[in-house]
């Protein structure tokens, strides 16, 4: 049985309908592309998977739970993260505190308001590992807005990633990096691929291509085709609308 | 590399130099021409200002009606004492219980809004209760205002207090002052306040970790209103009255212009800042011009256009100006002198970065 499953989603925003009919499924332990051309409705999907919009009709089921139109706390809550195209940080606050705030152990804690949150040095000690764990060490005391483009990307992860998280959605994560960003990235991916359940929407087909087990191709808020990598390649939809062109 | 993050420590140095100069008032405020109420007036407002921050500036909800629960205090303490039971200590909690129950209403109403919305929706609500206040004559006094309250004795167990002189009252009202900026000061520091702190930060992102927005947004609504009935009440004692203008909408604006001239949003201490300089703004400018609030309201402009973190980011600026400059003569006599640094040269920037505001 697949980790997380969408049977029959459907989403309209006005008279536009945006998602139809839309069913996917991940595997546990395997890495799941979607790709899909602009407005096909990616982050849409991504949107209603994770409890931001509820669908119109559907079901969505995670570790053969009904989460259908839970909201985003309560996704988040069962071990489902993620992480944003435009980034979604605290911008105030330090990379570590970003992290910290993430942490299943602190959220647990939430509504303490008298022990001083420094206090706790072990839960200090796992954000700093999560930040390395992204490439970030030596950056903990940095503000979250002074930060480079790269390692913003890096640590949108690092604070979904600190969530502790079964399933984890990246939304675009190459958006606006470089080559060498995005190999860095492609690395640390890669290496979170073989301890966590991961799904990517990317435009990056390289990065897809060379990461992801299956891939789902979305279009008109459908899916046309899925497959692995080399049966997409040879797919007459994807070849003849470029999709598949590494 | 070990993280070792400065702690927020229980009795702070700013908190210690607040409460020191405060305890000293009956001291040293006559020399200087002016008078013990003066004192307690400030602490009233520095209470009301530093737990309406815990909205404004930790949660970064913009309310333009909290006046209306510092009212709702000064009311609650008076009609508790004249028509229930003239108790102090049942009268303040009382006080406290009513507001706090007030903001959970007005909350359970808006806190689902954000902006411009909540900000719109808070002056309606502060403005139905101003409007109540003056019209319901029969409970409030209309605009008359609730007089008479007393200054009741104050039981110890050990020991009564009269509270009938200003210094006396002045002493009680510190004690309360001060064990709710301990309160407060925890509070902003804990687990639940970095949550608040990361709500006005991104809202979104809050849920998407797992946080119940709404829930954090009410009871900071709820907190915050609990601690402006408490500023209300100890008004009400200190004015022996209650009346509608302290939950005006000009009123609510003053605690607003308060925490930002004073730095609210970058410094826990900024709303305690902005009420003495709003409340010595009052006196010896208004002793000075009628004008006053004109000349205030201009500098409150200035401050929004060209120095938004307020009074404190000036000190805050000031202190990075001079670990910079301290780490660069550092630098400089290590280059000169040709040996390893570095250990102090991190020690000043670490204290300067994290310093005492």
């Amino acid at each position: 049985m697949a980790l997380f499953e969408a049977t029959g989603l459907h989403k309209r925003f006005g008279d536009q309908v945006v998602l139809q009919d839309l069913s996917l499924s991940f595997e546990e332990g395997r890495l799941s592309g979607i790709m899909g051309p602009n407005g096909a409705g990616k982050t849409t999907c991504f949107n209603v998977l994770t409890g931001r919009h509820a669908p119109d009709r559907g079901r969505v089921t995670f570790a053969g739970e009904d989460i259908t139109g839970l909201p985003p706390r309560r996704v988040a809550q069962k071990g489902i993260s993620r992480s944003f195209q435009v980034m979604n940080l605290f911008d105030d606050d330090s990379a570590l505190d970003n992290v910290l705030i993430a942490l299943p152990r602190v959220r647990r804690r939430g509504f303490d308001a008298w022990r001083d949150l420094r206090a706790d040095s072990a839960a200090e000690q796992q954000a700093a590992s999560v930040l390395a764990r992204v490439g970030l060490a030596g950056h903990e005391r940095a503000a979250a807005r002074d930060l480079s483009y790269g390692e913003r990307r890096a640590l949108e992860i690092a604070v979904a990633l600190a969530a502790e998280p079964r399933l984890l959605f990246l939304d675009e994560p190459t958006a606006g990096l470089g080559a060498q960003a995005t190999a860095r990235l492609s690395d640390l991916v890669g290496e979170l691929k073989r301890q966590l359940t991961i799904v990517v929407i990317e435009h990056d087909m390289r990065f897809l291509f060379g990461l992801a087990d299956t891939v789902s191709v979305l279009h008109w808020g459908q899916v046309i085709a899925a497959g692995t990598p080399a049966e997409l390649r040879e797919n007459e939809w994807v070849r003849r609308s470029s999709l598949g062109s590494t | 590399m070990p993280i070792v993050s400065p702690r927020a420590g229980f009795l702070p140095m700013p908190m210690l130099v607040l409460l020191l100069l405060l305890a000293t008032t009956p001291f040293w405020l006559a020399r200087l021409g002016l008078y013990q109420y003066l004192a307690l007036e400030v602490m009233v407002w520095m209470l009301f200002a530093l737990g309406y921050n815990l909205m404004l500036g930790t949660t970064g909800l913009p309310s333009f009606g909290h006046g209306a629960f510092f009212g709702v205090g000064a009311y609650a303490f008076g009609l508790l004492q004249q028509r229930v039971l003239a108790n102090i200590w049942f009268d303040l909690f009382g006080a406290i219980v009513i507001a706090a129950a007030l903001g959970a209403i007005v909350g359970a109403c808006i806190a689902h809004k954000r902006g411009i919305y909540f900000a719109l929706l808070t002056i309606a609500f502060g403005q139905v209760v101003w409007f109540v206040a003056v019209k319901w004559h029969s409970v409030t006094g209309g605009e008359d205002g609730l007089q008479n309250i007393a200054r009741p004795l104050l039981p110890l167990g050990f020991a009564t207090v009269n509270l009938r002189s200003n210094e006396a009252l002045f002493y009680f009202c510190f004690a309360l002052f001060a064990i709710a900026v301990i309160v407060l000061w925890r509070l902003v520091h804990s687990p639940f306040g970095r949550v608040l702190a990361a709500i006005r930060q991104n809202e979104v992102r809050a849920a998407f970790v797992g946080y119940n927005v709404w829930l954090y947004k009410w009871l900071v609504i709820t907190i915050a209103s609990a601690f402006a009935g408490l500023a209300g009440a100890m008004f009400a004692l200190a004015q022996q009255s209650a009346y509608p203008n302290v939950m005006s909408l000009h009123s609510s604006g003053f605690v607003v212009m308060m925490v930002l001239i004073g730095g609210g949003l970058v410094s826990f201490w900024g709303p305690a800042i902005g009420a003495l300089f709003f409340i010595l703004a009052r006196d010896v400018l208004g002793a000075a011009t009628e004008t006053w609030l004109l000349w205030y309201g201009l500098l409150f402009v200035v401050m929004v256009l060209w120095q938004p973190e307020g009074i404190a980011g000036l000190w805050q600026a000031a202190v990075r100006r001079r670990a910079v400059a301290a780490r660069t003569a550092a630098v400089r006599d290590v280059s000169s002198s040709g040996s390893a640094p570095v250990q102090g040269v991190s020690a000043i920037g670490k204290e300067a970065l994290h310093g005492p505001l």
